[in-house]
């Protein structure tokens, strides 16, 4: 029971991105297409899930006075196997995602997960909160990612349903700071009313 | 002349901010006020360079001779940590002044994803050291007008009767979304 919480609470009432508003430069900077938004959310579930584990199991060994420096390695550790396995498996991905992978290593969520939860809770609870927050961070730039998606070139996941001329504007970067700002309204408001 | 597109191009056409997405957190987080954000401008000025210029001789004359290149994100990433605890450090001791207006900063610095994306950015791009820190520079300052336009703004928008469910962030990334309209007016200049 106390594990459903722990890994359903980051997919709605904490969202990172909608709620908490952290990991904003990866959210905007890499959800042009709803599959890049996805695969975007997915590498950084792999490493918060990780990293959580990790930094929990050696949560007692660990001097205060050097936790962060000691999680910032754990972290960029799982960063460089995740940008090696994509670069071998998924080059297409690799190549549209760009300079955002080993910025996984500089996303506010990973560190303050591993702060905030893994290093004052056991193992299992750490993966339950990592793959929550995780999943609530990948639900969020899908959800972008198909909503600019479909407004700037007219399908989701590169299936296309809409002809003629789009809204070009919300595929560039200005439409990706917009759809954000009304999606974040959106989302309080429904908060609000619940 | 090569220069003179580096430092146009990277302050206006490709705004690390508002084209790259590189360093949202502290331009959303901390432009509440003029003052705060040209304090942090200051701050990213001064450690975006200096780490660029350090990551820069690292990656050449450790990395790449001992094939270490896949190392880089680790590396990099703990370099700059260190860098912003000694540059806190010696800024104390030397120029006290100068810390108290930028040490609130400094320890956001380092999750700062601009300092880490342009340190990575500059290895990518194949500059040499001198065409890598007017790169940096140039950045740096763009971050700062960006920065700096926005928090104008924002100051402004307090004032101003927003729709309810708008209030606070929804608005301000609105703001911003136009703001980088603005800037794609850049686009093609060189």
């Amino acid at each position: 029971m106390n594990q459903l919480k722990n890994f359903s609470k980051g997919i709605i009432k904490e969202n990172p991105v909608f709620v908490l508003l952290l990991g904003l430069c990866p959210t905007l900077g890499v959800t042009s297409s709803a599959i890049n938004g996805l695969g975007m959310g997915l590498a950084t579930t792999f490493v918060l899930v990780m990293s959580n584990l990790v930094v929990s199991l050696v949560r007692d060994f660990i001097p205060d006075k050097v936790r962060i420096p000691s999680f910032i390695v754990v972290i960029a550790s799982f960063v460089t196997i995740v940008e090696l396995v994509m670069q071998a498996y998924s080059p297409a991905l690799y190549e549209s995602l760009g300079i955002f992978i080993p910025l996984i290593v500089v996303n506010c969520i990973v560190l303050g997960r591993a702060e905030a939860f893994a290093s004052k809770n056991n193992p299992l609870s750490s993966i339950f909160d990592g793959l929550g927050m995780g999943l609530g961070f990948a639900f969020a730039l899908t959800l972008l990612g198909s909503v600019r998606e479909l407004l700037g070139s007219g399908g989701i996941f590169g299936f296309k349903f809409m002809q003629g001329d789009l809204m070009l504007v919300f595929v560039l970067a200005p439409g990706a700071f917009i759809v954000l700002g009304y999606l974040i309204a959106l989302i309080n408001k429904l908060n609000k009313a619940s | 002349m090569e220069f003179f597109i580096i430092i146009i191009g990277s302050i206006f056409v490709s705004n690390i901010v508002l084209t790259q997405f590189l360093g949202i957190c502290p331009f959303v987080g901390v432009s509440g006020k003029l003052s705060t954000s040209i304090g942090m401008g200051g701050a990213v000025v001064f450690v975006l360079t200096l780490s660029t210029l350090v990551t820069w001789i690292i990656q050449y004359y450790i990395l790449n001779p001992f094939g270490l290149a896949f190392m880089q994100t680790i590396v990099f990433i703990l370099v700059i940590a260190a860098l912003v605890q000694m540059v806190e450090i010696m800024l104390k001791k030397v120029s006290p002044s100068l810390y108290s207006a930028l040490g609130v900063f400094l320890p956001l610095i380092t999750t700062n994803c601009a300092v880490l994306g342009v340190a990575i950015l500059t290895i990518q791009k194949d500059f040499d050291l001198i065409h890598g820190v007017v790169y940096a520079i140039s950045n740096a300052i763009g971050f700062t007008l960006a920065m700096v336009i926005f928090a104008g703004i924002r100051e402004h928008l307090d004032l101003m009767e927003v729709p309810k469910g708008m209030k606070g962030v929804p608005i301000a990334l609105i703001v911003a979304g136009i703001l980088a309209l603005s800037f794609m007016g850049f686009t093609g200049l060189v």
